[in-house]
Order: structure tokens, then sequence, then C-alpha cells
């Protein structure tokens, strides 16, 4: 194919996957900034998205949008509720202690997995889109549905913006985020807070997944990928800062993209690797980073 | 220091003569006759303990379930007809998590705590490289159905057999004249970039020349990944034939968004049914299937020359005509591939008569008797076709089917001879000692 | 008797009893423990850059396949005896530990845990890359007659345990004899407070240079010996799964302990090896005592023996 369409699709694929990839790593990025911890179970709340919308459109049956709208709104709450409950009975009572945390939600990862394992099975399933539809240009052919991808997760990232920005719980998160002890002392229920911030990132992870299981499948292991992706993300968007992980989202979900047009795809992915690697090296606080990691 | 349980000291002592007792004449037998012992053992109808090393989790888990169902339904059978030598047939199942490192600790588990009396079952080739060093040093008979090239390449030993399914070199090889002939010369490759998919592209590259035509462009997909649309613009525009053979939970996205990418317009397109194994056809997304062809060990769907063993085998696994379970259409089995438990687990009974099996001791003469088989005729116990097998290799051969997506089913095409799936031995395991 | 006497007793102690085992236990827990000392030792050498100097690697796997490949690669092309491919393991892992340490070592923290990641993934890839001569995730048999150390055939389950039992017991002399001294202290005092004892005047990167090396060729020394002893190199052992063992093994036993990765590992290779008899999805309670852990024992379990009874364990 010709430079120019070879590079235009690699784009839409590229921007397809900057769009989950910044939802999802919005989410760890809330939980990072606010309570200071590593989620590493962050990658299984995505799976489950997934997992929960191949119940909920199995379950509904009717029209595939029907249900796929309903579990929109289902599985990004499940999830949601899941994460809460984890972060009251466990992560509480670890008293939010970093390395306790990490080993604790690596628990909670294997925990999590082997569930679906049990009750989901190892298969991988596919979830069918709300709508099936192919736009063709000169060169290739394009789903429709991806682009409905991208349409929603910008209007989703919006609304956290909103969400943050405009109303008041943005502004007690905003508070809690930046001196904790100050926002206990205005009284504010931080440990409530908590518990809703880490809801909250498990949701936005859900519903990433939600959008993109039509194209993928819904399988126990598909969470490392999502888990790895927004880790290296967040990183290097900056600790704290929402608009970095999303810049840093869209930077490394083209680049992804597009490297491949002009190497092999494990050369491709050897180069992208190194040089998150060494963008860290060279720059630890990442490219927005406020404060040291 | 027993203040823990009264027992009458006149019954303690009454039990442990009578074990002891008990135990010396077992050991008193055992060194006097050895030969009664053995006959005793199967006339006590002992079972035969067969280790089987199954993907439950892990990548491999779709082909480990189904391997499972076939492997149960095989024993029944066999154990309806009166077992082995007289012998009832017992599987023994560990998961081994698709995991080199868990296969090889399972194989020790088989040998030295389950006492099983041989291994049988792996499917991913990294498992069985992983797991049959270990097989060789424990002595243990190790009969993997994996379609891998390893066992007739010699890298592996005389304890590693692969008697029930073929290998990738041979199917392969066995595609490119009908691809040459039929669908055109210039050949695009898409393949998982490890060792499966180097497989395809090395016996594929090296067939399709020897048929005066060529491989234009070989794209590798990095493992894991799970969207594939923007490898596809490397195709290029003049290609005949684009060969793919895919595996994973991706598959499908795979075959979806070849049909978003090419629309109505598309090359002629050969896969392995690899890409589709545990696949519903009638998938949203995989109507551009329609006229693409397919590689098949055993063709998934009931063809018009149904023989009798495959409508048996069918109903004894539990899957109907379309090669889904009977139970539930939308679970689609791994028909292709699953028939190789089966096949592997006769092939073990035939052996063990042939060798007069009686236990571990006579596991060389086990290995003995199958290196010894040669033609083995189609039939219930083997419902896939008619196969060779070749004892020095360690290495069976036989048919493979060509099918073509008419109105979202697969229908033969094409079958080739044994003969187009032989290749020069690599190896002669007979030659090495026990 | 002084703590370290107290320690020599308990640690050689130790050795004494793994080697009565290897002449009384049935053979199939006699397999399984020459296996749970040589990853052991890639636990232990773990152990030394997180528990002991407080870095989180997650890319421990690069190290320890970096021994295998070392010692595979130059018997399947080289055609080198076992004793010089182990050493090239040992070597391949000593080099690649200082070039990652000199850079990663200018991260701290959570930058830090995914530059190794990073570094670890592209190991892999690399692997798989050049899968022309590695064969890729496939891997490759290392043969019988291969696996002969100073005349020593290894394939044969006695002499392996006895030499998985000396890879062991010199490993944990190394390693024991590293944290008593004083560079293990500062080692400590670096995990406990950087700042401080940058301020009492330790070149801290140099410290945390030599722990990266250690630990990387510790770890690349028992995927050399793992893969000699039990026939079999391959790519499965370079992924993020292989990076987050050790890691477990270290938390489950006790972090900064010298027997702790030794006791879970094998407490993790039992827990996975009875459970999966009777469910298909057991790491389920490789999770739940990971959580249960860190609720009631986070010192893990050697740790929390430290923590109560026997304040002088290294």
């Amino acid at each position: 194919m010709d430079f120019g369409p070879y590079l235009l699709l690699a784009s839409l694929e590229g921007a397809v996957q900057s769009a989950v990839l910044a939802l999802t790593a919005v989410g760890l990025s809330l939980v990072f900034g606010t309570m200071r911890v590593v989620n590493v179970a962050h990658g299984e709340f995505f799976m489950l998205g997934a997992v929960l919308a191949w119940w909920v459109t199995t379950f509904v049956g009717l029209h595939p949008a029907v249900g796929f709208i309903v579990a929109l709104v289902v599985a990004p709450l499940a999830a949601g509720v899941i994460a809460a409950a984890a972060d009251l009975t466990v992560l509480k009572r670890l008293k939010y202690d970093p390395e306790s945390t990490i080993v604790a939600t690596i628990g909670i990862l294997y925990i999590i997995q082997q569930v679906v394992l049990m009750t989901y099975g190892p298969d991988a399933r596919p979830v069918q889109a709300p709508f099936s539809h192919r736009f063709y240009t000169p060169w290739f052919g394009y789903s429709s549905y991806k682009l409905f991808v991208i349409g929603i997760a910008i209007l989703l990232l919006l609304g956290v913006w909103v969400l943050m920005a405009k109303t008041r719980i943005g502004l007690i998160l905003r508070a809690t985020q930046l001196d904790r002890e100050m926002a206990q002392a205005f009284g504010i229920p931080v440990e409530r807070v908590y518990a809703l911030v880490f809801g909250l990132g498990a949701a936005l992870a859900a519903m990433a997944a939600v959008l993109i299981v039509p194209i993928q499948q819904a399988h126990y292991l598909m969470g490392g990928d999502p888990l790895l992706l927004s880790f290296i993300v967040v990183i290097i968007g900056g600790l704290g800062s929402l608009m970095g992980t999303v810049v840093a989202a869209v930077l490394i979900g083209m680049s992804d993209g597009i490297i491949s047009v002009f190497f092999t795809p494990t050369l491709a992915k050897i180069l992208a690797t190194l040089l998150v690697a060494f963008v860290l090296i060279f720059r630890p606080n990442g490219l927005f980073g406020k404060r040291s990691s | 220091m027993s203040n823990k349980k009264i027992v009458s000291v006149s019954d303690s002592r009454r039990k442990a003569l009578k074990t002891l007792a008990a135990g010396a004449g077992a050991f008193a037998g055992m060194s006097t006759l050895p030969g009664l012992v053995g006959y005793a053992q199967s006339a006590s109808s002992e079972p035969i303990r067969i280790g089987f090393q199954v993907h439950r989790t892990g990548i491999g888990a779709a082909y480990g379930r189904w391997y499972n169902r076939t492997t149960q339904a095989a024993a029944k059978m066999i154990n309806a007809a009166g077992g082995i030598n007289g012998r009832p047939v017992e599987i023994v199942a560990e998961d081994d998590g698709t995991d080199p490192k868990r296969g090889a600790e399972v194989v020790e588990k088989f040998a030295t705590q389950h006492k099983c009396d041989i291994a049988f079952g792996t499917l991913f080739s990294h498992v069985v490289i992983g797991s049959a060093p270990r097989a060789g040093e424990l002595k243990l008979p190790y009969f993997v159905v994996s379609e891998g090239h390893h066992v007739a390449s010699g890298m592996l030993n005389r304890y590693t057999l692969q008697p029930g399914i073929t290998d990738v070199k041979s199917q392969v090889q066995a595609m490119a004249p009908y691809v040459a002939s039929n669908l055109g010369k210039k050949v695009t490759m898409i393949y998982p970039d490890f060792a499966f998919g180097h497989d395809h592209r090395d016996y594929f590259s090296a067939a399709i020349e020897k048929q005066g035509g060529k491989v234009i462009q070989k794209i590798a997909i990095p493992p894991t990944e799970s969207s594939f649309t923007k490898y596809f613009p490397k195709i290029p525009r003049d290609t005949d034939v684009i060969y793919h053979v895919m595996v994973g939970p991706a598959v499908l996205t795979f075959v979806k968004e070849l049909g978003e990418f090419y629309g109505p317009n598309k090359p002629q397109i050969f896969g392995f049914i690899d890409s589709l194994e545990a696949v519903d056809m009638a998938s949203p997304g995989l109507e551009f299937l329609d006229g693409t062809y397919f590689w098949e060990a055993n063709p998934r769907y009931a063809q018009a020359n149904q023989t009798s063993h495959d409508k048996a085998f069918r109903a004894a696994v539990g899957v109907d005509d379309n090669g889904a379970s009977v139970s539930d259409s939308k679970d689609v089995s791994t028909y292709s591939h699953m028939f190789g438990c089966w096949e592997t687990l006769y092939t073990v009974k035939a052996g063990m008569e042939a060798a007069g099996y009686q236990g571990p001791k006579d596991r060389a003469k086990l290995i003995e008797a199958v290196e010894a088989m040669s033609h083995i005729p189609l039939s219930d116990e083997h419902p896939q076709g008619a196969k060779i097998f070749n004892g020095k290799t360690h290495q069976v051969f036989g048919h493979q089917y060509i099918t073509k997506v008419t109105n979202g089913k697969l229908v033969l095409a094409h079958t080739t001879s044994i003969e187009d799936t032989l290749y020069p031995d690599e190896v002669d395991y007979t030659k090495k000692s026990f | 008797m002084s703590d370290i006497r107290k320690s020599l007793v308990l640690h050689g102690g130790l050795i004494a009893l793994l080697l009565l085992l290897g002449f009384v236990l049935p053979a199939y827990h006699h397999g399984n423990l020459a296996r749970v000392m040589v990853l052991a030792v890639y636990a232990m050498g773990y152990n030394v850059l997180f528990g002991y100097t407080g870095l989180l690697s997650l890319g421990h796997a690069m190290f320890f396949a970096a021994g295998m490949y070392g010692m595979g690669l130059t018997i399947q092309h080289l055609g080198f005896s076992a004793e010089a491919a182990l050493l090239t393991g040992v070597v391949a892992a000593f080099v690649l530990s200082t070039v990652v340490g000199l850079l990663a070592l200018r991260t701290t923290g959570v930058a830090f845990m995914i530059v190794t990641l990073m570094f670890a993934q592209t190991g892999y890839l690399v692997v798989l890359y050049f899968g022309e001569w590695t064969r890729g995730d496939e891997g490759f048999v290392i043969q019988k007659a291969s696996r002969v150390i100073a005349g020593i055939d290894v394939s044969d389950p006695g002499n392996r345990y006895l030499a998985a039992l000396a890879l062991f017991a010199i490993c944990l002399w190394i390693i024991l004899k590293l944290v008593q001294a004083p560079f293990g202290k500062v080692l400590i005092a670096i995990r406990e407070n950087e700042d401080r004892a940058r301020m009492l005047g330790y070149d801290i990167f140099r410290h945390k240079l030599i722990a990266v090396i250690v630990s990387g060729t510790i770890s690349g020394t028992a995927g050399a010996f793992y893969g000699l002893l039990f026939g079999y190199t391959g790519a499965s052992f370079a992924t993020v799964q292989y990076s987050i063992f050790p890691l477990l093994w270290v938390l489950l036993g006790g972090a900064g302990t010298v027997t702790g990765p030794l006791v879970g590992a094998l407490f993790m290779f039992y827990l996975i090896d009875i459970t999966s008899g009777l469910t298909s999805a057991y790491m389920l309670f490789a999770g739940i005592a990971l959580v249960l852990l860190t609720l009631f024992a986070r010192q893990g379990l050697v740790g929390e023996i430290r923590r109560r009874f026997a304040p002088w364990l290294p």
C-alpha cells in the first residue's frame, strides 16, 4: 500500500488504542495521584469489565445495541463496587503503606483472575458490537464501530475532566490529593473519598474494556497488557497529572501503530519498549510530572 | 507420652502382627515369584494409569478442554470393551498451565507420585520440549499430541513419540501443490512470530518454491498482539494468495479485522484451521471467509463422504455434524486436533497388547512395539484416516484435507495422499539406547 | 552464643538437613526439592536487591534468562563443555546486570520498577527476534550428553540434587557474608532511609550498583544451572511471570531474611502442587495467601519468626 494511506490506517488504529488506553490509564492515574498507591490489580478490573459485558449482553439477549448500553452502565458499576469493597476491607487496614499495597493488590489480582477462570472459564468469547458497519476508503475498509469507540472515549474523558474541575466532588478529590491532613481537618471523610476514588479508577478501566471488547474478545488473561501499558502511560505522563496521562496515552497509542509502519513488528515492539525505558531514565518525573516518584 | 488414645495392648499387637505377616508374605512373594506377581496384578485388575498432561489453564486452555473430553471418551470406550490386557484404563490428569517448567514438574509427578505407566496428551510445543528431557530421564514413555516437528527433528529422546497426530512440516508441505495450482503462485504469509509460525514460514517457503511459486512477503506478528489491522497494509497488492495461521485468544479478532480491511475485493485466502479452532464459523464478521480455503486435519463439518468411523467418533465425544458440542451449539470443538488424543490412546492400547505390557518394567517393550508399527488403517480407532507410522522418527503421517468455506460451512475440496506429506528422515531413535 | 555463631549453626544446620533429605526423601519430593533449591537461589538473588536494598525490580527474569541462554546457546551452537557454558551464563548475567544497573539506577521507586520491567520485556522480545538461534518460545533441549559437570552426569537425580544443593549452599554462604558485612548493613540503611545514609557520607549509587550486579549475577547463575540441570532452555523463563515469581517467593518467605527465599519458594511450590489437585484455579490460593500475608504477617514467614522470636536472624 502507498505510504499515505498506510499512515492513515496506522493513525486510525493508533487512535483507537490511544482512546482506550487513555481511559484505562486515567483510572490508574486518579488512584495514584489521590491515594499515592500502586494498584497492580488495575488490569483485572479492566478484564472484569470485558467479562461482565459478555455476561450482560448474553443475559439481555435482544438487539446487540441494547445489551451493549446496559453493559456500559452495569459493568463499570459492578467493577467499581468490587474495587471499593477491596479498598475498604484490605487497603484501608494496611493504612495505604506503599509496599504492602503492591503486595496486597498482586494478591487481589490473582483472586479476581482466578475467580473469573472458575466461573467464566479459560476460553476467549466474542461480544457483538452494538452495530456492525464498514466504511470504505479507496485503499481499505474500516469498521465504523472503531470510530465510535474513539468518540465515546473522548466524551468520557471530557466527563472526567468536568467532574474533576467543575464539580464539588472533583474539588474534594483534588483537595485530598493535595494535602490529606488538611483535607481531613476541613471535615472531608478521607477514607470514604479513597474508596470512591479506588472504585472510580476501576470503573473507568471497566468502561474502557466494554468499549474494546466487541473488537477483541473477553478472556481471563486479557488484563496483563492494559496494566502494563497504563502503568507506562501514567509514569511517562507524570504522576499526579491527568493531562500528562492523556497526552502520554495518545503518544504511546499512536506511536505503537506508526512505528510498526516502518519496522518489522517484533523489532518495532523492541524499539517502543526501549523508548519507554529511556524516556524514564532521562526524565524520571515523566513529561509533566509535578513531584518525584 | 501417650494419654491420647487407649488401645488395648492385645488389639494393637494383633494388628501389628497382622500387618507384619502381610508385609512379610508380600515381600516373600515378590522376591521369589516375580512372574506370579505380575500375573496376580493383572488378574486383580490393577488399572493402567495414564498420566494426562493437559492445558487446563493458560493460552492452551481452549484446546485443553476438548483434549480432555476426547480423552475421557476414548478411555470410556476402551474400558467398555474390556480395557487393555484385561485391565481398566485410568486417566490421571494434571494441569500444566501451558508452561514448560510446570510441564516438567507434572511429568515428574506422573512418574514418581502417581505411579503412572505412561504420560500423554501435551499439545503446545514449548511444553513438550520442556517436559521431554525429564520423561526421558525417568524412562517414562511420553506420547505427545502436539503437531510439532520437534519429535521427528531428533531433538527429543527415544521415550517421546507422536503416533496419533501429524506434524506441521508434513502438513505444510502437503499444501503447496494445491495452493500453487488452484489459488496462485505469489503468496503472502501471516504467521505468529514464534517457533510454530517460523516452522510454517520455513517449510511452506521451501515447498511452494518446489511448485514454481514464491512467498513474496512474510509478516510475523508478535505474540500477545491483540489488534492486527496495522499489519495488513504490508500485504503487497500483487499477492495472489494470503496464507494465514494464527493461534491464541485473539484469532477471531484477526479474522474479523482481515475481513473489515478487505471488504469484497480480496485475494485468495488460504488459512490453517488453527486460526479458527473452537471458533464458530457463524460468528459475526466472518462472512467474508466465504470462498476461502482452509487446511484441516480432520474436517469439522460432516462431509458427504462421511465414514461410519467419523460418525461413531462424533457420537462418542459428543460433537454434532457441525463440529460443536451436542449440548451447546455455540461451543465449537478443536476438531482438527483432538482426534489425536483418541488415536494416540488406541495406539497405546495396540502397543501394550502387542508387547504384553504388564507394568513399568515393560516400558521399553512398549516403545519397541509401537516402533514396529507401520500401516494403520482407517477404523473406529483411527477415524481421521489411514496412517503410516515411522518407527525410526517416532512420527506418524496421514492424509491432510483442504476445505472451502461455502455458505458458512467448510466443504471438502481436496484430500492429499499420504505420500504428499512425507519427508526424509532426520533421526533414527531406534538406534539410541533406552 | 553470639549472633554470628547462632546464624552459622542455623544455616549450617539447614544445609546439613537438606543433605540428609537428599538421601531419605521419596523420589517425587526429592525431585521437587532439587528444583526448589535452584529457584530459591534465584529468589535469594532477587532478595539482595528487594529485601535488603529496598529496590523493587519487575525485570529479574532477564537476568535469569541471560544466565540460562548464556549457558544454553554456547552448548548448542559452540559446543562448549558444561563448565565453560555455566561460566558463560554467569558472565552474561554479570554484564547485563552492570549495564542495566548503570542505566536504571538513574531512577527510583515506581519509575525504577517500570524501567526494569521494560528492559526485561525487551530481553524477552530479543530472544524471540533471534529465534533462528534461540528457537524462541519453543526453546531447545540440552542434550543428556552435554549435561556433565566435572565428570558427573547431572541428569541423574542423585547427582542433580547434590549439584543443586552445592549451588544453594555456596550462594547462601555468599549472601550471609554479604549481609553481615558492613556493606550489607549499608544496604539496609539505604532501604530504611536513603537520605540519611547519604548524609552519613555513603556513596549511595555505588552501593546500589553493586547490589544490582550481585543480585543479577546470582539470579543469572540460578538460570544457567536450572537450564543445565533440567535440560531445557526456553523463552518462557524470560516472561513477566518469571519476574513476578521471585517477588512472590521472597514476600511469602520473608524479604530481607537469608532463608526466607527458600521457605517462600518451597511454600509456593507445594501450595500450587496441592491445590492444583483441587481446582484449576489454584493461583486463587496464592492470591488469598498474599492478601492474608499483608494483613497479618507483613514480614513473611521467616520475617515474622524473626520479629517475634529471633531478632538475630540475618
